[in-house]
C-alpha cells in the first residue's frame, strides 16, 4: 500500500490496519504562506468541534481580513436516523426516540409527536383535561430550562461567564422538578399517545409553587447582569440582523421571528393542549438583532411562569382525574410508580397481571409487544417549541407502527439563516448570531 | 399496504394469536373529497380556482382528512401553483418538504409533501406531489420559498428525489460519498452489518418482532 505523506494525518501500520493520527493545521506555515501573498482572503473551518458553535456544527468561513464574505454551514455530524428507527417501533415506543432529537426540549418533541398520533386516531378531544394541563405545565417548565441554556451558553460564548452560572443554576431547579415528576431529568418519554405516562406525585402542586417563586426571584440575577449592560449591548445590538421579510422567506419561526416584530406564536394563533384557556402575552422586539432575541427570551421566561401558575391552579381543581384516555385499547397498560430507586413498574400492577387476572396479562402483553393500530392516513401537528414551529408529519398505513414520521425541526430550518445574518459582518459576530438562533444539533441532524 | 415481510423468527402477518388485535386494516382512500370541505378549505379551493385558471388540470385530487386539506398537484405544475399560492393566496411560509416512499404504488412511488402556512390568514394547507422511482424528478420550490433549500436537500438525501432547479442539491445529513437513500422502504434499518469478534448481528429490521 502506498500512501502519500500528509502533514495533518500521519499514519502508521498496525495489525488492525492503517491508523491515522489527525492533527490540526500548522499555524506557522499558514501564516507564512499568507504573509507572502497580498490577498487577505482566507478560508477558515470553524468546527465541527468548537466550543462556540453550539455542538457539532461546522462553519466554513470565507474572510476578507476580519470581514466575513461567505458562510457555509455543514451539518449532519449528529445524524442518528431517528425518523428511520421510528418506522421499526410501535406507536408508543416512538416517543422514546422522538424525545431524544432536540435534547434541550424533550417534552416538546414528545408532545408534537403525540398530538399527531392522537389526531390520526381521532382521539384529540378524548384526551383528559388533566393530561393536557400537565403537558402544558411540563412544556412551559421545559421552555424555561431550554431558554436558560440559550441565554447561558449564548452569553458564555460572547465572553460573559457569570450569566451561565445563574442560568444553569435555574435550569437545575427545573431539571430536578422533571426528575421528581417523571423519574428522569431529560429524554423522559413522559408524554404518551393518549395522555401522559403517570400522574404527578402527591404534594407536587405545593412544590411547584415554590419552584415558580424561586425561579421568579432568580431570573432577576441575569436580568440585572445583562439588560442594559454596555458591553453586552455592544456585542449584541445590530448584530445578526434578519428582518421580517428575511424570516418569512427562510421559514423562520420562534424568538427569531418575534424579534423582527411579528407576534406569531402558535400557542395563541393555533392553540393546542388547551392553550386558549391561559392568559399570557406574546413577546416581541422590533430590533431584529441578537439583543432583541435575547430580550424576547428573557421576557418569555416570565410568561412561562404565568402559564405554570395557571396550570397549577387548574391541577388543584382536577385532582384525582385520569391522565390517560379511557380507551383500554390505546392506553398504555403498564402502570409506573416512583420508588426510592427511581421510576419503575408498579408492584400493584405486576401483582394484578401475574397473580390475579389472565385477561389483564394478555391485554398487557398484546398492547406492550404488538401495540395498537392507527387508521391509515397522514397528519401534521405543530407546537410552539422554544425555537419555533416544531411539527410532526406522521403517516400511518393502518398498522401497529408508524409508516413514516418526519419532524419539521425549527433548529434545522432556522440554522439556514446563519449566512444571511453573518455575511458582511465581523467574524466575531458569527458567534452571537448563531447563539441567537439557538440551534440544537441533536434536533438539526436527528 | 406494504409488501410481504420476512424476519428471522417469524411473526409474519399480524403475529396475532388471540384475535384481540382485530385483523382489519383500513387503507387510505384514493378518491377526492366531495364538497363542501368545511371550514376555510372551501374558500382556499375557490380562491385558487379563481386565481389559477388551470386548476382542474393541475390539481388531480383534493383531499380533506382529519381536518387537513391536501391538494395533489401534478409535478410539472408545482412551481405555477406554488407561485399563485404564495402571491395571491398569501401562503407566505412553506414549512419544508417531507418525503414518503410507497414501493407498491407503481409509477408514483415517491411522494413529496409541502406543508404551507399563511400567517396573514392563519391557515394551513398541504401540497402533495408524486413521482415515479424511475424518474425521480420534481421541480424545486427554493426559488419561491428560499427556506426550502435545506429541506429539499434532506429529502434528496433520504429518498433520492431530485429537485430540478435547486441551487446546490447535495447530501446534507449523510456523508457525501454515501450509497443509497436511507429512508426508502427498500433500505434496511442498520444497513451496515455490525460485526463483533466474528459474530454478526442482524440488522434490527431482521430481528424478531411483531408486525
Amino acid at each position: 500500500m502506498t500512501t502519500t505523506f500528509d502533514p495533518y494525518a500521519s499514519s502508521r501500520e498496525t495489525t488492525e490496519g492503517t491508523v491515522f493520527s489527525v492533527t490540526g493545521g500548522d499555524w506557522d506555515s499558514l501564516v507564512s504562506e499568507i504573509g507572502e501573498s497580498k490577498e487577505e482572503r482566507i478560508i477558515v473551518n470553524m468546527g465541527p468541534q468548537h466550543p462556540s458553535t453550539h455542538g457539532v456544527l461546522r462553519l466554513v468561513l470565507e474572510l476578507e481580513g476580519e470581514t466575513v464574505t461567505e458562510v457555509r454551514t455543514g451539518i449532519g455530524y449528529l445524524h442518528t436516523g431517528i425518523e428511520k428507527n421510528i418506522e421499526f417501533r410501535n406507536w408508543t415506543q416512538a416517543v422514546t426516540f422522538a424525545t431524544r432529537m432536540d435534547y434541550l426540549s424533550p417534552i416538546f418533541n414528545e408532545t408534537a409527536y403525540c398530538l399527531a398520533v392522537e389526531k390520526l386516531l381521532g382521539i384529540t378531544n378524548d384526551v383528559p383535561e388533566r393530561a393536557s394541563v400537565i403537558r402544558v405545565l411540563m412544556m412551559e417548565l421545559n421552555r424555561i430550562s431550554s431558554h436558560m441554556v440559550a441565554l447561558g451558553t449564548g452569553a458564555l460564548e460572547l465572553g460573559a461567564m457569570g450569566p451561565m452560572f445563574f442560568a444553569f443554576r435555574d435550569r437545575e431547579i427545573v431539571l430536578d422538578t422533571f426528575e421528581e415528576i417523571t423519574g428522569l431529568r431529560m429524554n423522559m418519554a413522559y408524554v404518551r399517545p393518549g395522555g401522559v405516562s403517570q400522574d404527578l406525585p402527591a404534594g407536587m402542586n405545593v412544590k411547584l409553587r415554590e419552584v415558580v417563586k424561586s425561579l421568579r426571584e432568580n431570573f432577576n440575577d441575569n436580568a440585572k447582569l445583562l439588560i442594559g449592560n454596555t458591553i453586552w449591548m455592544k456585542r449584541t445590538e445590530g448584530i445578526g440582523y434578519l428582518d421580517l421579510a428575511g424570516c418569512t422567506t427562510l421559514g423562520i419561526t420562534g424568538p427569531v421571528l418575534r424579534s423582527a416584530g411579528l407576534p406569531w406564536d402558535l400557542r395563541k394563533m393555533q392553540p393546542y393542549c388547551g392553550y386558549e384557556n391561559y392568559e399570557f402575552d406574546v413577546i416581541t422586539a422590533d430590533t431584529a438583532d441578537v439583543y432583541g432575541r435575547f430580550l424576547v427570551r428573557m421576557a418569555e421566561l416570565e410568561q412561562s411562569l404565568r402559564i405554570i401558575e395557571q396550570a397549577i391552579d387548574k391541577l388543584d381543581k382536577l385532582e384525582g382525574q385520569p391522565v390517560m384516555v379511557a380507551d383500554k385499547k390505546i392506553a398504555w397498560p403498564a402502570q409506573l410508580a416512583l420508588g426510592a430507586d427511581g421510576l419503575g413498574n408498579s408492584l400493584d400492577h405486576i401483582r394484578e397481571i401475574m397473580g390475579s387476572s389472565m385477561e389483564s396479562l394478555i391485554h398487557h402483553f398484546k398492547l406492550v409487544t404488538e401495540g395498537f393500530r392507527v387508521p391509515a392516513g397522514q397528519v401534521y401537528a405543530a407546537v410552539e417549541s422554544p425555537r419555533g414551529e416544531l411539527a410532526a408529519h406522521v403517516v400511518s398505513d393502518g398498522g401497529t407502527r408508524p409508516y413514516r414520521v418526519h419532524f419539521r425541526e425549527p433548529s434545522f430550518n432556522n440554522l439556514q439563516s446563519t449566512s444571511a445574518m453573518s455575511e458582511g459582518g465581523m467574524v466575531a459576530d458569527i458567534i452571537g448570531a448563531v447563539a441567537s438562533i439557538d440551534p440544537v444539533m441533536g434536533g438539526v441532524d436527528r | 399496504m406494504s409488501e410481504e415481510q420476512t424476519g428471522m423468527f417469524g411473526a409474519t402477518g399480524t403475529g396475532d394469536t388471540s384475535g384481540y388485535g382485530g385483523l382489519v386494516r383500513t387503507a387510505a382512500s384514493t378518491g377526492s373529497t366531495e364538497r363542501p370541505y368545511g371550514g376555510y378549505f372551501d374558500d382556499v379551493a375557490d380562491d385558487l380556482e379563481r386565481a389559477y385558471p388551470d386548476f382542474a388540470d393541475a390539481i388531480t385530487r383534493v383531499v380533506v382528512d382529519r381536518g387537513e386539506l391536501t391538494l395533489h398537484v401534478k409535478k410539472s405544475r408545482l412551481p405555477e401553483v406554488a407561485y399563485v399560492l404564495r402571491d395571491k393566496l398569501k401562503f407566505e411560509m412553506c414549512m419544508g418538504v417531507s418525503g414518503v416512499h410507497y414501493p407498491e404504488r407503481t409509477g408514483a412511488e415517491l411522494v413529496a409533501l409541502y406543508p404551507l402556512l399563511s400567517m396573514t390568514k392563519n391557515q394551513r394547507i398541504r401540497l402533495e406531489v408524486a413521482t415515479s422511482d424511475l424518474d425521480p424528478h420534481i421541480p424545486s420550490v427554493v426559488e419561491i420559498w428560499a427556506g426550502n433549500n435545506w429541506h429539499e436537500r434532506e429529502t434528496f438525501d433520504m429518498f433520492g428525489i431530485i429537485f430540478d432547479g435547486h441551487p446546490g442539491l447535495t447530501r446534507i445529513l449523510m456523508p457525501d460519498d454515501w450509497d443509497g437513500h436511507p429512508q426508502r422502504k427498500d433500505y434496511p434499518l442498520g444497513g451496515i452489518s455490525v460485526e463483533y469478534k466474528g459474530a454478526t448481528t442482524p440488522a434490527p429490521s431482521n430481528r424478531r418482532s411483531y408486525q
